[in-house]
């Protein structure tokens, strides 16, 4: 386990090294590959999703207010 | 829900949706050091503008309350202060993720980072100015004075200062817009929604706080 743990440390640190390092084109790097696979839409779509929940609950506390308001009022 | 009165929450939604969507899929200008990066603008710069809106809002109720001293105005002076301080926190830190990837390191000098935790700092002394009374009025009265203060110093630590000196944010010395940045004009498209987006959510998370507090008050009269 400890093993395994250190070893995913430095797998992350040199990848970070590596995004570190790239060198400097005449064109700055972009995320081109992701956007040509298409795969960026899953990203939006995740976040969305999360955005999504997010708002729900709030609607979803604001209409449980909205109810305790109308009780007290009573 | 009611839409004719609710209907800026539904604005809000809305405008943070096509955030999150055109935010990710839209084009944006190429740049180095920044590269995709740059698409942080739509998320990071936002949550100033809801800091700003509501410290702002918080301010005038504080004004508000010395002029006529109702218990209700300090209720909504600290709330947005409390929502405030939510979405600075969520600005320092969303910055420095980005620091780490562009200036390449969590935190530097930089004359508007410095200013934003010492701006922080000082709303978080209001808050444990609020906790350090017991009786409302004093309360309400001292901590309105020291929120016209607070303000008064957060305006020239983020918005004055930088712009005097030396900074690794855009516009040091000069106004922080991107025009030079991006002259197509692609990413004003989001930016703008975005920012008016955040302030909107902003203000609906205090109005439940503010909802919830004056139900709490309701409460505690009839006990």
């Amino acid at each position: 386990m400890k093993h395994l743990l250190s070893f995913i440390t430095i797998l992350v640190l040199t990848a970070t090294n590596i995004f570190a390092q790239q060198t400097v084109n005449q064109e700055p790097t972009m995320a081109d590959k992701m956007y040509e696979d298409g795969r960026i839409y899953v990203v939006v779509a995740v976040v969305a999703t999360i955005f999504a929940v997010i708002i729900v609950y709030l609607i979803n506390m604001d209409s449980k207010i909205s109810k305790l308001e109308k009780q007290i009022k009573k | 829900m009611n839409i004719k009165k609710n209907w800026w929450k539904a604005l809000s939604v809305l405008l943070l949706m096509y955030v999150m969507i055109w935010g990710f899929i839209g084009v944006i200008p190429r740049q180095p050091v920044l590269h995709e990066t740059a698409r942080n603008l739509y998320f990071h710069v936002p949550m100033w503008f809801a800091m700003f809106s509501m410290f702002g809002v918080s301010t005038w109720y504080s004004v508000k309350y010395l002029q006529n001293p109702l218990i209700e105005f300090d209720d909504k002076a600290s709330e947005y202060a409390n929502t405030g301080i939510i979405f600075a926190c969520a600005g320092l830190i969303t910055g420095s993720i980005w620091a780490r990837f562009t200036w390449g390191v969590w935190w530097t000098n930089d004359v508007k980072l410095n200013g934003a935790a010492i701006g922080l700092l000082i709303y978080f002394a209001y808050i444990v100015l609020r906790g350090s009374f017991k009786d409302e009025q004093q309360r309400a009265k001292i901590s309105a004075i020291y929120n016209i203060f607070a303000i008064a110093l957060l305006i020239p630590l983020l918005i004055i200062l930088p712009r005097l000196s030396d900074s690794l944010h855009p516009g040091a010395g000069g106004n922080p817009g991107f025009k030079p940045m991006d002259t197509a004009g692609t990413m004003r498209k989001v930016f703008y929604p975005a920012g008016l987006g955040w302030i909107l959510l902003a203000t609906w998370i205090t109005n439940l706080r503010l909802r919830i507090k004056a139900l709490e008050r309701i409460q505690e009269e009839n006990l």
